[in-house]
């Protein structure tokens, strides 16, 4: 056999892949390596593709391709007048999946619910810390030990939340990964074997997907589970061929060795749009990236400089050449595919000679400032390096100098949150629940200005006012007039270059179908068909 | 001869014990505070980071902290990864047959080409094919194999369509209780098709990780072998009409292969770090990219476990080496 | 070996062995290339100003990813532009420059600790030299590449600390090398002589003794060079050495990666240019260890 002929006879036997004696096999080319398969611990998508999405469910869920609500393990719920007490009806007859050394002996109850906030909140409980390095950094972040006041087990089937002051996202809250129901079954039987640290190697859920391998950096491989209470996916196995590099996935694709990939790179949508056996979906991302300017420090503490600064950068060109059109201007703190985002609002025109005046008005002359980019690529900004570049050529031109200054991601994240810090910094957000509070109140309130997470320390009393209201109201058209008149306020004062939304693109065969692109950035594989 | 053995073996340990401390010292001043990068843009509150730092012991003084780093190394335990949440050893040793795989082809590869290639180059001095051969070897010799990859990568996978991608098999063959060794594995399972598949995954890897321990093989192979082919008894036994194979296989090549042994004992350090670039380039899952993925995690125990693991596994080759250097060359121990 | 090293002291005058050594070298075409080669890309390096088409940072934002030999309003693009529509040739000749300061100054850092440690090891021997010479295992224990990374996250990335990190996983070379020469020069006559004459332990040892180590240092130095411009470049190109937009060529290929299959230019012109130089560079390290290391002369 000569190396040549061996190389097709390998090639043959990929191209076999998609065949197969009857079992239709999804192979999804993935982006990088779960960190494990209980998602509580964790904070990447990347973790909840391969936990939470084909294994677990959660008491409420995102309606297929929206942000909205639909019932998940809870078939239906009741909200106090008050707003501060949410009583669950749990779904029966749920079950759980089996795995090597465990069957289920029960269907999920509310001990189950129980067990899983339990962990997270509770100190005393066995899985709180079940390796040493473990810790609910989603639970926390999303200020559920504040929110919540206790979680009752009113019978098998009922569970009660008392919360200590009424709140909107609540209920979104617990559609997210970190709400997601282990089995306590599963749990217990764990710690009798003294290999609770197993929770995170092998998932046992209720989900459409049961896990049943993993070689790490490698390959993920679910089966569908029969048993699913929405009925069994429609096929049999889905496997997680974990690939890295942006250009190897696409040619994989092209291959014919994964049918549907996420982020590719955007330098070659051109010629997967041109592939003639795949189709590329599209949807702008839950995201923004912005350049924060440092309110507290002169001369940005000025609303008029700040400004003149924004018209000075050409955001068009940033689309372009760092996004390469995979992306699009923005103009609000929130992305338009959310509720309540105002479109009413104008952008400030990009004109280098109007801002070079109005600089000169405001008595700023030889500034030089700092732009911060941070080290690594994240969802809503693929290069911030290039986008600091194109911002100190625009800078340049209205007589501005900038210096580009980069630090360590952690280094990063914790430096750009000092309030003495010197410059403007980019950064951006994903959202978690599709709540404008995620965005509006995280990233520009008062509050946040304190802890740092409002990298503009910009603290405006109006605009607080207004989305502090927003979050204690429970009707949403009264909420979305205050969050429109929030961005009002917000484009006026200026404390963030608003700079883009990307688009989140997803190239797959054109034999995949059924498959529904989430606002939320996340990649759900039950209900997708393939065509053999 | 035991004696040197075991003199050979004691002499490892000061070097062990400095080992320790790079591992350990290098790694616990990295800037950056891994506690941060678990939270990203969502951030924690100072008493929560107070709080995390305390549960992963990074407060307490750094000499405790070393004590403890040693007293669990000794006891085999690296350690957990502050990402995955599991041992470092069992990551290591999870990847580890994926780097060997891949560095044994590669060594294979270059020694099956590079000796038969210094010996033809050394017999014909000065004819075109050694100064092809050995003009090819120096072009190997300053390839940057990051960039030779990427140029394989193109011109394989993606003009001519001949090997896969990256991955190290195709989906459709998969083997449950595998060894990680995944030729093996191909072959145990006897699956039609698996090794074929195997190979295909590897070919291109193994090139690239292989281009500078083939051009480093075949040049010292020649030197080597130039060298003893102007010896006296290489003379005389040509000057006696013994036929020039005989020469050349009995006396000349028995010699020449003590240097040639030595220099590929030093390439499995070189392979190390050619497999850092490679695993990367391929997405093979190896040592090598997870060494690098960890590093820009700031997973510190992996980064920590890592060191020491790969700096041990060298540090015995090249004691292998040097003993075997010792039995087939008997002056050296005497020196 | 020892032999001719000694027979090469009372040689002549400077000139006289200049002109022994350039003998040899010259008999060596491939170094003459190599020499040849190297010379013009200092000279591309030095005139890079002068010969660049563009100013490697300008950014022409309608010609994006440009095909080699465009032309376009701004001017004729040789070898295409970048991702943000930078010239690629004027990029290239100004990391020249890059490339031979790194070499340079890597050689420099990595030669003068080193030769100063094996120096000392090597000289004053018992426990300075068992101290030093543990120290140097120790790092010769990690492979370089590797532990150059975890030091360059260290230090974070940059091209002076990956100079700093390349410098020091090779310096261990240096000082072998100097101490395994001062041992066999040490206790030779011309040394007892000057020690005799009442010389003291530093002249002794930079004076006296260091100038007859040279031969092998050189050769090292040669391919400590291209060594260091290729761990550079690998460096550049995980990401943890010269930050764009610097035009280091490694850089500049990390940077290039996600147009591998869309834009072939901008991925195999610095990888060329990284593997001419160190190639140049290495062939003549080949001619200056064939004119320079007597015992290889003969074969």
């Amino acid at each position: 056999m000569t190396i040549r002929s061996m190389l097709l006879a390998g090639a043959a036997a990929v191209l076999m892949t998609a065949g197969g004696a009857g079992a239709k096999t999804l192979v999804y080319c993935s982006e990088a390596s779960p960190e494990g398969f209980d998602p509580a611990p964790y904070t990447s998508g990347t973790t909840f593709d391969a936990s939470s999405r084909p294994v677990y469910d959660q008491l409420v869920e995102f309606k297929k391709g929206t942000t909205e609500l639909e019932p998940g393990l809870a078939e239906s719920w009741d909200i106090s007048e008050d707003g501060l007490t949410y009583t669950f009806h749990l779904r029966p007859g749920v079950k759980f999946h089996s795995v090597d050394g465990f069957t289920p002996s029960r269907d999920f109850n509310a001990d189950d619910v129980l067990f899983s906030f339990d962990r997270q909140a509770n100190k005393d409980n066995p899985y709180y810390a079940y390796a040493p390095s473990v810790s609910y950094e989603y639970y926390n972040g999303m200020d559920m030990p504040k929110i919540v006041k206790s979680i009752e087990k009113v019978d098998d089937m009922t569970v009660k939340f008392t919360l200590n002051e009424p709140n909107a996202p609540f209920l979104s809250d617990l559609a997210m990964d970190f709400a997601s129901i282990l089995s306590k079954e599963y749990a217990d039987k764990l710690a009798a074997d003294d290999r609770k640290a197993d929770i995170n190697n092998v998932p046992v859920g209720t989900g459409p997907f049961e896990f049943v391998a993993y070689q790490k950096d490698a390959v993920i491989r679910y089966k569908a589970n029969p048993d699913y209470f929405k009925g069994k996916a429609p096929i049999d196995d889905l496997i997680f061929a974990i690939t890295p590099d942006p250009a190897v996935r696409m040619q994989k694709l092209q291959a014919g060795e994964c049918q549907i990939m996420p982020y590719p790179s955007p330098a070659d949508l051109q010629a997967l749009k041109s592939d003639e056996n795949i189709k590329v979906e599209e949807q702008p991302g839950l995201n923004v990236a912005y350049l924060a300017y440092n309110t507290k420090q002169a001369p940005f503490d000025k609303a008029e400089v700040r400004k003149a600064l924004n018209m000075a950068i050409n955001k068009q060109a940033i689309i372009d050449a760092v996004f390469q059109g995979a992306g699009q201007v923005a103009k609000n703190p929130i992305p338009p595919t959310m509720w309540s985002y105002n479109n009413d609002i104008k952008d400030d025109a990009f004109d280098p000679e109007a801002a070079k005046k109005m600089l000169a008005d405001a008595g700023v002359k030889d500034l030089e400032m700092n732009i911060w980019a941070m080290p690594v690529q994240r969802p809503y900004m693929p290069n911030a390096r290039r986008t600091a570049e194109l911002m100190q050529a625009d800078l340049a031109k209205i007589g501005v100098k900038a210096n580009i200054v980069s630090y360590e991601w952690g280094e990063y994240l914790k430096k750009s949150k000092d309030p003495t810090r010197d410059g403007a910094v980019i950064l951006g957000w994903t959202g978690d629940n599709g709540d404008p509070d995620n965005f509006l109140a995280v990233l520009l309130s008062c509050a946040a200005a304190e802890s740092g997470s409002n990298r503009a320390f910009w603290c405006n009393k109006d605009f607080d006012d207004l989305i502090t209201k927003a979050a204690k109201t429970t009707d949403q058209a009264e909420r979305t007039k205050l969050y429109e008149q929030a961005q009002v306020v917000f484009k006026d004062q200026a404390p963030w270059d608003t700079i883009a939304h990307s688009t989140v693109f997803m190239p797959m065969s054109k034999k995949v179908s059924g498959y529904v692109m989430s606002p939320l950035g996340h990649h759900d594989f039950y209900g997708v068909d393939i065509q053999e | 001869m035991i004696r040197f053995f075991i003199g050979k073996i004691l002499w490892l340990i000061p070097t062990l014990i400095g080992i320790t401390i790079v591992a350990f010292g290098f790694v616990r001043v990295l800037p950056g505070d891994p506690v941060l990068l678990m939270a990203g843009e969502r951030g924690l509150s100072p008493e929560r980071h107070a709080e995390l730092t305390h549960q992963l012991g990074f407060d307490r003084p750094i000499w405790v902290q070393y004590g403890e780093f040693l007293w669990r190394v000794l006891h085999g335990d690296l350690g957990e990864s502050l990402v995955t949440h599991k041992p470092i050893i069992h990551e290591f040793f999870t990847l580890f047959p994926a780097t060997l795989e891949l560095g044994l082809c590669a060594m294979i590869l270059a020694v099956a080409i590079g000796v038969p290639v210094g010996v033809l180059a050394a017999i014909k001095r000065g004819s075109w094919f050694d100064q092809v051969t050995m003009g090819s070897a120096l072009v190997g010799y300053s390839m940057p194999i990051f960039w030779w990859g990427l140029l394989l990568i193109i011109l394989f996978s993606g003009v001519l369509h001949w090997t896969p991608v990256s991955g190290r098999i195709s989906l459709m063959y998969y083997f449950p209780n595998g060894t990680g060794f995944m030729i093996w594995d191909a072959i145990a399972s006897g699956q039609k098709g698996a090794l074929s598949s195997a190979l295909s995954h590897l070919i291109l890897p193994s090139i690239v990780l292989a281009t500078i321990p083939l051009a480093v093989i075949a040049r010292q192979t020649r030197s080597a072998m130039l060298e003893v082919l102007g010896e006296d008894y290489v003379r005389t036994a040509r000057a006696k009409g013994m036929p020039p194979r005989r020469v050349i296989g009995i006396h000349a090549l028995r010699n020449a292969m003590i240097p040639v042994i030595t220099t590929i004992g030093l390439q499995v350090g070189m392979l190390m770090a050619g497999a850092i670039l490679t695993e990367t380039i391929f997405s093979w899952p190896g040592i090598g990219k997870w060494m690098v993925d960890s590093i820009s995690r700031r997973d510190y125990p992996a980064v920590q476990g890592g060191l020491l693991l790969i700096a041990v596994i060298v540090m015995v080759v090249n004691l292998i080496v040097d003993l075997l250097y010792g039995l087939i060359n008997p002056r050296i121990r005497h020196r | 070996m020892s032999e001719v090293t000694e027979t090469n002291i009372p040689s002549g005058t400077r000139r006289e062995q200049f002109a022994e050594f350039w003998f040899y070298f010259k008999e060596n075409r491939g170094a003459v290339i190599g020499l040849a080669v190297f010379v013009l890309v200092v000279i591309a390096a030095v005139l890079a100003p002068v010969l660049s088409p563009f100013d490697p940072d300008a950014q022409y934002r309608d010609a994006l990813l440009a095909a080699p030999m465009t032309d376009s309003a701004h001017g004729h693009f040789w070898l295409g532009t970048d991702a943000v529509g930078r010239d690629l040739l004027s990029r290239l000749l100004y990391g020249a420059r890059y490339s031979l300061f790194i070499g340079v100054v890597v050689v420099v850092l990595s030669l003068s600790v080193g030769v100063i440690l094996g120096l000392l090891a090597g000289w004053f021997g018992g426990w300075v030299d068992t101290i030093i010479m543990r120290v140097m295992d120790v790092i010769l224990a990690f492979p370089s590449l590797l532990l150059a990374l975890v030091f360059v996250a260290i230090l974070g990335p940059g091209l002076t600390n990956a100079m700093i990190a390349i410098a020091l996983v090779m310096q261990p070379h240096f000082a072998r090398l100097t101490r395994a020469a001062v041992l066999s020069e040490k206790n030779k006559d011309y040394v007892m002589a000057a020690r005799v004459a009442g010389a003291g332990n530093m002249r002794l040892m930079f004076r006296t003794v260091l100038p007859n180590c040279l031969a092998p240092l050189i050769v090292q130095a040669t391919l400590s060079f291209s060594n260091a411009i290729l761990d550079a470049a690998a460096l550049g190109f995980l990401g943890l050495g010269a930050q764009p937009p610097t035009p280091e060529w490694g850089t500049m290929l990390s940077e290039a990666r996600e147009f591998i299959l869309r834009a072939w230019w901008v991925v195999t012109f610095p990888g060329l240019a990284i593997l001419i130089s160190v190639l140049a560079i290495n062939l003549m390290g080949d001619g200056l260890r064939d004119a320079l290391d007597p015992k290889l002369k003969r074969s």
